[in-house]
């Protein structure tokens, strides 16, 4: 059976095809060439007027595990403004920053989304981090594992293990919680936390084990590296929120050596502490490091105004910023030998001295960086804004005047303080399809996802170009996946399920022996029932577990 | 073929117990010929949980048996002409659940657990001013000083043995010089006496008194003078002591159990517990622990969370998810005829049984429950962790575990009943 989009413009960066008029042709799922002339078309979509990009890709957003349940838990108020009532097809829910599963993938899809990736998945949560996914709909997803506060990986590296002993262990992990990459936060600081240590800088050391992050980042990156894990380290890095966090950021830039690092949700890390309030952008500093380092890839964590929640697995930086709950309640937990996590919930303010600039240094780090196949559009859902406001970001990056009319209503002094005003830049939709689709499938080693040619996977986005990009983003006119149409008018017309992308890295399974004796003396499960078989995730019937290669 | 059957024996090892909230995950269990046999670690509850021998029954309607088949269609009828369903009890596993919540948003339930006044006790002070909280695994390698305020933690029997009196612990030299304290009305402490017979401090006060005690604490670290003698008739120099304590150790727990606190307003109490929590962890580090979520209770929780958006307990029947933790509690719900039929679930103990209601009422338990009246219909089910696999989520809702198939059984899953009621609304 073939479906033919016909007469529309499209936009696959990977094949450097910019706004060109391409028939594409599918076929049982797939992009397929064009047939020959005696095939039968058995439909066809006309889509003249339209933008045809593939589906869009969100490698960093918080829509499952542990703390995006506390979340939920914890605000009903969040969740009451915005309830979403049962259809015949979709299930009832509701959002807004810390939206239900079911409304989670329905929201995705309707915005033009086909993958979205859970960037912290502690493995002591793992299984329930894959549930949670199993439960959201329509879109495939994948996790990083966390590690690097987990006592274990510490105590290899404090007694001074062989490299290949790590990465073992981390490819131990990549298979035992069905992970897709690596990530670490606050490297080596949650531990530290719990040892009530309350900083913990680049080169400082976490008393317990004298382990300092850098060693840390460079351990797991040799190990990313040797395991061939397509994505790089995942790195939420040290000091988090803390003015002068640009220094840790470009230092941390250094410690990579050249390795292939992304550091994720870099705006909460690209903080100066100049002017009267001693808090001033980095931003310039940031984009010119990662201009200048190709190894080095970001996401932004782009701050949007009004009430969201933040949920992190640094739970160091979360306690530290209770103080500014919004409303005034925070979780923080201390977890299993493993890792951590905070949950605060935040409201950011426009006429805030330091919201106002947050805002302006993440888009002053979207519009300083050259490379758009280097730098992801995110928010950090939902700890910057949830993910419903990727639309707003979009014109607001495709849009200078637009953006100069926000820009005037926000803090006056914040607004003087930021260099956004003088920066001309707008991208154009060849760089959005760039920065939401291709460069995340390449980042993420998802080889036929991401772009339009014969052999990927029939996901595929089709827009109207409007002039303000918002609208244009919000709704598109249709939504494939899998080659089937999903969404029509922003309004989803059947209910898929995605699956769920995992590698399997080869390792020396000798390390067992180590982590089966740890775990009989020191957990409170055992190493058996700690792994997550095939069966659980495919059992449900939500969906089938892709493997990816490695490199 | 030999008419004697041959001895079929299989053990299984590293069983997960379904049957309390800390999901023990090392029991060694024998089938022989379908009987089961717990050999090593299991408590008295794991022991009668595990090796009762289901009864042989059939579907029932009003109590006259009949087919599986015709037992689901009855209980679709009765759901279909229902306009609001209580689904309660929800004594069931992760895809139980699930089912359960599929259920309840097409025919427009209420949702309650059977331990749901326990449950919503913490889930108010979560969402009022929130906690420091903390698991299993670290409070084994970690505590030094552990106090129980209003449990003994009895109901968790393996609780001592796995994180109090460890023989290992990652970051302690020795495992008997954990400081153990315990804070309410009789609890039963020999438990916390520790290895070199050393025994624990006893705060012994009403259970609603427990607020005033810890409160009092939380005034001491806090560099508070208070001007009594005595606080809920503990000295107050015995309060110092302990403040001092709860001030120089380097990793402290307040343990309780939210089910246990049957006083009014005791969410208020474990508030102070979580405040208490949170003002010492400004100079050390401290945290929360709560035992609970048994009978699939924090299962339940969870599942209901990450698919609606609210924990417990929700009501459906306007079509989106609507939240109230009191107005929708099973008592209160039957008692206002809110509801006009009830489904009630408990597919781990034959203990916890259906309120008799006035309405239809269909109750999917054990195959051995014995109720005192005949409900419209009943279904036998199948229990997670010995005749399915399956998931459960343990007490700290952090980690959870695979529940294993270690029996054959003739009874279907609260899943595949569930499934197959949806199927034919």
């Amino acid at each position: 059976m073939y479906t033919k989009l016909t007469n529309g413009k499209v936009y696959d960066p990977v094949h450097g095809i910019n706004g060109e008029y391409r028939d594409i042709y599918i076929r049982d799922g797939y992009i397929t060439r064009k047939p020959s002339s005696n095939v039968k078309i058995d439909q066809t979509y006309d889509m003249q007027g339209k933008i045809i990009m593939a589906g869009a890709i969100d490698l960093h957003t918080h829509i499952g595990g542990g703390k995006v349940n506390i979340a939920r838990m914890m605000l009903p108020e969040d969740h009451k403004a915005d309830l979403v009532n049962k259809t015949e097809l979709t299930r009832s829910g509701c959002g807004y920053a810390a939206p239900s599963t079911l409304t989670a993938g329905y929201r995705y899809a309707e915005m033009g989304y086909t993958a979205c990736f859970e960037p912290a998945m502690l493995p002591a949560n793992a299984r329930q981090a894959h549930m949670e996914m199993a439960d959201t709909p329509m879109v495939d997803k994948g996790a990083y594992a966390m590690i690097g506060s987990d006592d274990f990986f510490l105590r290899m590296l404090a007694s001074k293990k062989d490299q290949a002993a790590i990465s073992d262990y981390v490819g131990w992990i990549i298979n035992a919680t069905q992970a897709l990459g690596i990530k670490v936060v606050n490297p080596g600081g949650i531990s530290a936390f719990k040892f009530n240590q309350r900083q913990l800088d680049l080169d400082e050391q976490n008393q317990h084990y004298g382990i300092s992050p850098r060693e840390i980042l460079v351990a797991l990156m040799r190990a990313v590296t040797e395991l061939g894990i397509p994505h790089p380290l995942h790195v939420h890095g040290c000091n988090l929120g803390v003015p002068g966090n640009v220094e840790t950021t470009l230092e941390t830039i250094r410690a990579a050596e050249g390795m292939r690092m992304h550091i994720t949700h870099i705006q909460f890390h690209s903080y100066g502490t100049e002017g009267d309030k001693q808090f001033s952008s980095g931003a310039a500093e940031i984009a010119e490091a990662v201009n200048k380092n190709p190894n080095i890839s970001i996401d932004v964590g782009q701050i949007l105004f009004g009430q969201t929640v933040t949920a992190s697995g640094d739970s160091m930086r979360q306690y530290a910023g209770h103080w500014h709950a919004h409303p005034k309640k925070w979780v923080v937990m201390d977890i299993e030998c493993d890792a951590g996590c905070g949950v605060v919930p935040f409201k950011y303010r426009d006429k805030n001295f330091v919201n106002a600039l947050q805002w302006a240094i993440g888009l002053e780090l979207f519009l300083l960086v050259d490379d758009p196949w280097r730098i992801f559009l995110t928010t950090d859902h939902p700890n910057g804004a949830p993910f419903t406001s990727y639309p707003h970001l979009i014109r607001l990056l495709m849009d200078k005047s637009f953006r100069n009319d926000m820009l005037s209503t926000i803090n006056k002094e914040a607004a003087a303080a930021s260099t956004l005003s003088s920066i001309d830049r707008e991208y154009s939709l060849y760089e959005i399809a760039i920065m939401t689709r291709a460069a995340p499938a390449r980042s993420l080693g998802l080889k036929n996802r991401g772009h339009l040619g014969s052999g990927a996977v029939a996901d595929i986005t089709v827009y109207t170009d409007k002039k303000n990009k918002e609208k244009m983003f919000s709704k598109p006119d249709y939504v494939f996946k899998n080659g089937e149409l999903i969404v029509r008018n922003g309004k989803i017309v059947k209910v898929v399920q995605g699956a769920t992308h995992t590698l399997r890295p080869e390792f020396d399974m000798g390390i067992e022996k180590s982590l089966n004796l740890y775990f009989d003396k020191y957990q409170t499960m055992s190493l058996g029932n700690f792994k997550i078989d095939d069966d659980e995730i495919i059992e449900h019937g939500n969906g089938k577990i892709i493997v990816q290669p490695c490199m | 073929m030999n008419k004697q059957s041959k001895i079929n024996s299989t053990i299984s090892n590293d069983v997960p117990c379904p049957f309390c909230g800390i999901l023990c995950d090392d029991l060694v269990i024998e089938n022989k010929n379908n009987s089961l046999k717990v050999l090593e670690n299991g408590c008295a509850k794991a022991i009668s949980s595990f090796e009762i021998e289901p009864s042989e029954v059939s579907a029932k309607l009003k109590g006259k048996n009949v087919s599986l088949d015709e037992a689901i269609s009855s209980a679709c009828k009765i759901l279909k002409k229902s306009h609001t369903p209580l689904i309660a009890g929800l004594g069931t596993d992760v895809s139980g659940m699930r089912s359960v919540m599929e259920l309840a948003d097409k025919s427009g339930a209420i949702l309650d657990h059977m331990h749901g006044n326990g449950l919503i006790r913490n889930t108010l002070v979560l969402q009022d001013l929130g906690w420091m909280m903390t698991t299993m695994s670290e409070i084994k390698n970690r505590s030094e000083l552990v106090i129980f305020a209003g449990t003994d933690a009895c109901n968790y029997p393996r609780f001592y043995e796995r994180v109090i009196w460890n023989e290992n612990a990652m970051f302690k030299k020795k495992n008997d010089d954990r400081e153990i304290v315990y804070i309410g009305d009789n609890l039963n402490s020999k438990s916390g006496i520790n290895p070199n017979g050393k025994r624990p401090t006893v705060l012994n006060c009403k259970t609603e008194q427990i607020g005033e005690i810890i409160s009092s604490l939380h005034a001491l670290v806090s560099g508070a003078v208070l001007d009594v003698k005595e606080v809920a008739g503990i000295k107050i120099k015995t309060l110092q002591t302990l403040a001092e304590k709860m001030k120089s150790t380097k990793y402290g727990v307040i343990v309780w159990a939210p089910g246990e606190l049957n006083v009014p307003h005791a969410d208020l109490i474990i508030q102070n517990f979580c405040e208490t929590v949170k003002y010492l962890t400004r100079f050390t580090r401290f945290a929360g622990f709560a035992l609970g979520g048994n009978d699939g209770g924090m299962t339940a929780n969870s599942v209901c969370a990450w698919q609606s958006g609210y924990p417990l307990r929700v009501n459906f029947n306007k079509g989106y998810p609507d939240y109230d933790a009191h107005r929708y509690s099973t008592q209160n719900v039957l008692k206002n005829k809110e509801v006009d039929s009830l489904l009630w679930i408990n597919s781990f103990n034959s203990d916890i049984n259906s309120p008799r209601a006035s309405i239809p009422t269909i109750v999917m338990g054990k195959p051995e429950t014995k109720l005192n009246f005949k409900p419209d219909v009943f279904i036998p089910v199948s229990t997670p962790g010995i005749d399915h696999s399956g998931q459960i989520i343990r007490t700290d809702s952090v980690v959870s575990l695979p529940l294993k198939k270690i029996r054959q059984s003739p009874y279907s899953s609260v899943h595949s009943v569930i499934k197959q009621v949806i199927e034919r609304m």
